[in-house]
């Protein structure tokens, strides 16, 4: 049933670290990777070789120009994926069960065998983290790569989702945000982790980390006086030139 | 929002028979035989029509049936269930009327009502959506409770009734459009928010994920004949709301009353057209649009 459950029993989820983001887009690449391969229908792409490619991403890398009211702009790597909210809208308005929120784990995933095609919960997801499948017809979205993170076929470091796993800046942490001590909690009351769209009331498991503060470059350049124009007036055939092209 | 022309199809004209319906089951027009059979086969072709147009842009329109087991939860779910619900017993009472002069009273009140239960439960499978701010408030179901009761009336041929309640919806629909155009702002959502870069400093959409176009725009990120809205607010006022007040004003006739019902399902089509082009999804935000 799409009722969200009252708790559960972990809350996994990631944790991205927008200071240390690079914006490689490798997590794109790796999510698309397995996530055709493996759960689920391919996330099909559409005249991708053509004028016009478009395809399905569970996971979308935007970038941002941020302006301080002094100093130079920054530029913020933004990965965004499924939050897998507490409060999932998207779950609760799915008409024929087929979007769930687990209750050993918090995961919220399509069931695309129920799943109709009727872009419903797309509409409530505020985020954009889900997509309908134009080849398939389904919803896809974030799986945490539930295939992986369980998976006793693989070796232990590869139990983690592979946008994490792939990521080569550190940027993106995995881990039960449910519980206090795990090291993703502990990131994110260290480093002041956020909720995205706070006011959307979707309580969102996902942290996000702010870019941490810039370093306040003080003027500390000894051979910059040094190195000021000495000459006022020029001299010489260039002061010459000067002169006669201002009078023409 | 992208305006799927099935979707607009379906909500109007579901909207115009279900009304149509709660009409009938009122008993007003109270006929039978020959005449009912027309009135119940046109309410029958709106409804059931709309319904047909709707799953044409599921992706998977096979597997609809299931979309009847959450009603816990989803509005979806409560108006393929409400639906179904009215139109059996509408059904059964239209057969008393037509084929055996009776009017089952109980059963018509009740289909009546069921019948405006689908279009509300239909308007809050918009109005439940907090990320379209437009949509999230109670005069989404106004809007479409008002529309569907006086298009009904029209239809039914109440012309008094008619008259006053297609007056009123389109007050309803003037309010919806006022008070919607303040939503998005009053939503507290930007760029800042849905980012939390806001404490740094101006926020502006730099670089989008991919260079071509997906899912997410073509679906929510509409914008095309955004700036011809206020010329098309006024002729859908016009139409579904000022040409069949006159025209119900003049001396009835069934030509004028023809053209009424014409001219007030141009306008409602309109209208509804608006309803999805100028909704803002706020993940519109993170690509820089609106």
């Amino acid at each position: 049933m799409t009722e969200l459950p009252l708790q559960t029993r972990k809350k996994l989820g990631l944790v991205i670290d927008l200071d240390t983001c690079v914006g490689c887009h490798a997590c794109v690449i790796s999510c698309k990777g397995w996530n055709t391969e493996n759960y689920g229908v391919p996330l099909s792409d559409q005249d991708a070789y053509g004028a016009a490619p478009s395809g399905t991403f569970l996971n979308r890398v935007h970038s941002y120009e941020v302006q301080p009211d002094t100093g130079p702009a920054q530029l913020v790597h933004f990965p965004k994926s499924c939050l897998h909210c507490e409060d999932a809208p998207c779950v609760t308005v799915c008409p024929t069960g087929a979007s769930y929120k687990r209750v050993e784990d918090g995961i919220v995933l399509v069931n695309e065998s129920d799943c109709i095609g009727c872009s419903l919960c797309a509409w409530a997801c505020p985020y954009g983290a889900r997509e309908l499948d134009q080849a398939a017809g389904v919803m896809k979205k974030c799986t945490l790569c539930v295939d992986r993170i369980y998976n006793d076929n693989l070796p232990q470091e590869d139990r983690i989702p592979a946008c994490v796993r792939t990521c080569p800046s550190g940027a993106r942490h995995f881990g039960d945000l449910g519980d206090p001590d795990s090291d993703v909690s502990q990131l994110v009351a260290d480093r002041g982790g956020v909720d995205l769209m706070p006011e959307m009331g979707t309580k969102p498991v996902n942290k996000y980390l702010p870019p941490r503060p810039k370093d306040q470059m003080p003027d500390i350049d000894v051979l910059a006086p040094f190195l000021a124009p000495v000459a006022t007036e020029a001299k010489g055939f260039l002061g010459w030139l000067d002169r006669t092209l201002d009078k023409i | 929002m992208h305006p799927a022309p099935s979707v607009i199809f379906f909500s109007v004209f579901s909207g115009l028979g279900f009304g149509l319906l709660f009409w009938l089951g009122l008993g007003w027009p109270s006929s039978t035989g020959v005449v009912a059979f027309v009135f119940f086969a046109i309410a029958y072709l709106l409804a059931v029509g709309g319904l047909i147009a709707s799953t044409f842009h599921l992706g998977q329109p096979k597997r609809a049936l299931k979309a009847f087991s959450q009603w816990k939860t989803s509005w979806l779910s409560r108006e393929a269930i409400c639906a179904v619900a009215a139109l059996i017993l509408m059904a059964v009472y239209g057969a008393g009327a037509v084929f055996y002069n009776q009017h089952w009273r109980v059963i018509g009140v009740l289909g009546g009502l069921l019948s405006l239960g689908t279009v509300f439960t239909t308007s809050m499978i918009y109005a439940q959506i907090k990320a379209v701010p437009r949509w999230h408030m109670p005069l989404t179901p106004l809007n479409f409770l008002s529309l569907s009761v006086a298009g009904g009336a029209l239809l039914a041929g109440q012309v008094t009734w008619a008259l006053w309640l297609i007056a009123i919806a389109g007050g309803i629909q003037l309010a919806t459009w006022v008070i919607g155009d303040t939503r998005f702002a009053a939503s507290g959502t930007t760029l800042a928010s849905a980012t939390q870069l806001g404490g740094i400093g101006q926020v502006r959409a730099f670089e989008p994920p991919h260079t071509g176009t997906n899912f997410l725009l073509r679906e929510f990120v509409y914008v095309i004949g955004r700036k011809h809205a206020f010329k098309l607010r006024v002729i859908a006022l016009l139409l579904m709301c000022v040409v069949p007040v006159i025209l119900l004003l003049v001396p009835f006739s069934h030509m004028a009353g023809g053209l009424a019902v014409l001219a007030h399902v141009a306008g409602v089509l309109t209208a509804r057209w608006l309803f999805f082009a100028q909704a803002e999804h706020v993940v519109g935000l993170y690509y820089g649009k609106r």
